[in-house]
């Protein structure tokens, strides 16, 4: 056993505990808790595949910013233990349990039988996607016009939400 | 320039190219800050600076024309922006609609008390995006344009606040519609995105002529033993694609969105999003399926049909539930939404017949549509008064004895989204089926058949405005407001209206000069599909 594939188990199983978790805790305080183990699981998991960048970004973005996002929702809206009622959606259990063996076949469909296209492998075989310099790179010559409209995306957007949320006075 | 490109950055030369669209991002930011240097009362000057900011990109998309007229066509910013005849004849339609739209909303925007400069910013934020979506022959540009038109819109639909006392219910209604929109606009754009990445896992590329040479190679026979499922992806990744830009057009089965968002919306905006945007996914519509999906068009396959054979199910489908739906309705806007529905339907029919002659029907049929519809929400703008909404039918009553000028305008644009001889609707109808029977397909004649049937029955719709207009009487007085600029907006889209359906040369060849490199040489199997 190679040390990639004892790094890929352990953090497999973090990543499957932290899921398990998200499920099972009666918190969601806990459950956003568990949630950011599976992500920081997930992160270890890009870079082990040499990307770099997308690891880091998964820790900094999702891991930082989505789940600090998540834990003030719940915090502010402050849900009571009485409020929660578990067990009134336990018909769901019918319609998601088979949905889930559905999407593990379907994995295990795509892992065992397709072809990923050539032009994929080669970019892996260079060891030159995902690095922070490829995408730098990338970033500043062949995406820089789609780079900087989604810069005036984000200025649009901003100012949009700015306008919606903005009160007049009486 | 290659002295200038040793760094291998784009050139300046390469930068002129997407000049008009830095110039309408640097107005609109412009535009905001000229917002907050301007007192309350003297804000409408923002949307004039805006006009000037739109003309001045006319003149570069010109000069772009004029200056690169013997090399056309060329991609710039490595193979990520298109400077072709179809990229500029869609852009010059993005402003013209964007033009007219922002003359039509300046005393609008005043009756509705909602005179702010982000509006004007929005809507030339909208239009890079529109022009972005016109040139760009990556998946990457096109996606990063339609969000850049879709959340300008998005928030322009819900422009209108809640708490202003007067409009209580128009603000409550105008969230409501841009809530709907936009939750069902980010669920399309996944979808779009889910098919993009399909096709990009198949083919390595995102660049559409690329995959447009990729995809014949997955639907080759040996193909199958090898990967087993290349086909199976690749059919569901283009119907992934097809949906999500369905959803973008409003067209039969993912059309419920366009009647709430288009009621909801301020009038103006109305306008604005039934004609620019629309036109706009109708450019990465035609950039995907007639440029990177081309080869599979009409398979050799019988047993796999085509995109073909979808896009006409979905444009019989679109014209007549469309059509059928618009028939009932008592809200003028709402009426409007169900008929842009139905020209949705007419204009997919120029992708269904795969020749020339198709397509340039739809780009002058889109020409056609941009101004008279944007001419007839121009009238019903003019309803909106401090006393009533005028989106009902019956807003129109009386509006012969009152102006007879602007009735018989109205008349006009409605005549021509009817189809109706002598107008732009017509001409662009006449190439629309011209191009179905050049294809000389036995489907492709029932499908001309459809499409004339549900000329009928938009005519019966058509003529109940008509019939308000001049028989209808009027319960209550109510004043028009025809300020200056929408009048002359108003006239301006009457005359482009009769000047395409009277002399329609100059217009069909810009179409034809639109669509000289889009799609490939029909195959032979075309013929016996």
């Amino acid at each position: 056993m190679t040390i990639q594939q004892i790094v890929f188990i352990v953090f497999a199983l973090i990543i499957t505990a932290g899921g398990v978790g998200v499920l099972v805790q009666r918190n969601p305080l806990y459950s956003a808790f568990s949630l950011i183990l599976s992500f920081i699981g997930l992160a270890a998991m890009y870079i082990l595949m040499g990307a770099q960048f997308l690891g880091v970004i998964q820790i900094v973005v999702y891991a930082g910013a989505i789940m600090v996002l998540f834990v003030f929702v719940i915090m502010l809206l402050n849900v009571r233990d009485d409020e929660l009622h578990p067990d009134r959606h336990k018909y769901l259990l019918y319609i998601g349990v088979p949905l889930g063996l559905g999407l593990i076949a379907e994995v295990f469909y795509v892992v065992t039988r397709v072809q990923i296209a050539p032009a994929i492998t080669d970019m892996h075989a260079t060891g030159t996607v995902g690095t922070v310099e490829r995408i730098g790179v990338g970033l500043l010559t062949e995406y820089l016009l789609p780079f900087e409209a989604t810069s005036v995306l984000i200025l649009m957007a901003v100012i949009g939400a700015m306008h919606l949320a903005k009160r007049e006075k009486e | 320039m290659p002295l200038l490109n040793i760094l291998g950055y784009p050139t300046i030369y390469e930068t002129f190219a997407i000049l008009p669209e830095l110039l309408l991002v640097l107005f609109g930011c412009a535009a905001l800050v000229l917002d907050v240097l301007l007192p309350r009362e003297r804000k409408e000057l923002t949307a004039y600076f805006c006009l000037a900011g739109i003309g001045t990109a006319l003149l570069a998309l010109w000069q772009v024309f004029e200056t690169n007229r013997i090399r056309l066509p060329f991609t710039v910013f490595y193979g990520m922006i298109a400077v072709d005849g179809f990229s500029l004849t869609l852009r010059l339609v993005a402003l013209v609609a964007a033009a007219l739209a922002i003359a039509m909303a300046v005393k609008y925007l005043d009756v509705e008390e909602e005179q702010h400069g982000e509006y004007y910013a929005l809507i030339l934020f909208a239009t890079s995006g529109m022009m972005f979506l016109s040139s760009g022959v990556d998946f990457i540009t096109l996606y990063v344009g339609l969000e850049l038109m879709a959340l300008s819109v998005y928030v322009l639909v819900g422009y209108l606040k809640w708490n202003v006392q007067f409009h209580e219910k128009r603000g409550e209604k105008s969230s409501e519609a841009a809530l709907k929109y936009f939750l069902m606009g980010a669920f399309s754009s996944a979808i779009l995105l889910f098919g993009f990445s399909i096709i990009f896992g198949l083919t390595g590329t995102t660049n559409v002529e690329q995959v447009a040479g990729l995809l014949p190679g997955l639907f080759k026979a040996n193909m199958l033993t090898t990967t087993g499922d290349a086909r199976l992806m690749a059919i569901m990744g283009i119907a992934l694609v097809a949906a999500g830009l369905f959803f973008k057009i409003a067209a039969v089965p993912f059309h419920m969105w366009a009647p709430d968002a288009y009621e909801g919306a301020p009038t103006s905006v109305t306008a604005f999003m039934s004609v620019g945007p629309k036109a706009a996914s109708y450019a990465m519509l035609a950039r995907i399926f007639l440029v990177a999906f081309a080869p599979l068009r009409v398979t050799g396959d019988p047993q796999i049909p085509g995109w073909a054979v979808m896009f006409g199910v979905v444009a019989a489908l679109t014209m007549t539930v469309g059509n059928v739906a618009a028939v009932t309705q008592q809200n003028a806007k709402r009426l409007m939404a169900y008929s842009s529905i139905s020209h949705a339907g007419f204009i997919l029919l120029g992708f269904v017949a795969g020749n020339e002659m198709g397509y340039a029907g739809a780009v002058f049929y889109l020409m056609a549509y941009t101004v008279m519809n944007l001419g007839a929400f121009g009238v019903l703008l003019s309803l909106r008064s401090e006393e009533r909404v005028g989106d009902k039918l019956d807003d129109l009553n009386g509006l012969y004895q009152k102006q007879p000028a602007l009735a018989l305008m109205m008349l006009v644009c409605l005549l021509s989204l009817a189809g109706i001889p002598g107008t732009g609707g017509f001409m662009g109808k006449f190439y629309l089926f011209g191009g179905l029977i050049q294809a000389g397909n036995k489907w492709m004649n029932i499908l001309a058949v459809v499409a004339a049937l549900n000329v009928v029955i938009s005519l019966y719709y058509y003529a109940r405005f008509i019939k308000a207009m001049f028989t209808g009487k009027e319960k209550e007085e109510a004043p028009v407001t025809l300020s200056p600029p929408l009048h002359a907006t108003i006239v301006l889209t009457v005359i482009l209206v009769l000047v395409m359906g009277l002399y329609p040369q100059p217009f069909s060849q810009l179409s034809r000069f639109a669509v000289e490199r889009l799609g490939p040489p029909t195959p032979p199997q075309a013929a016996q599909k």
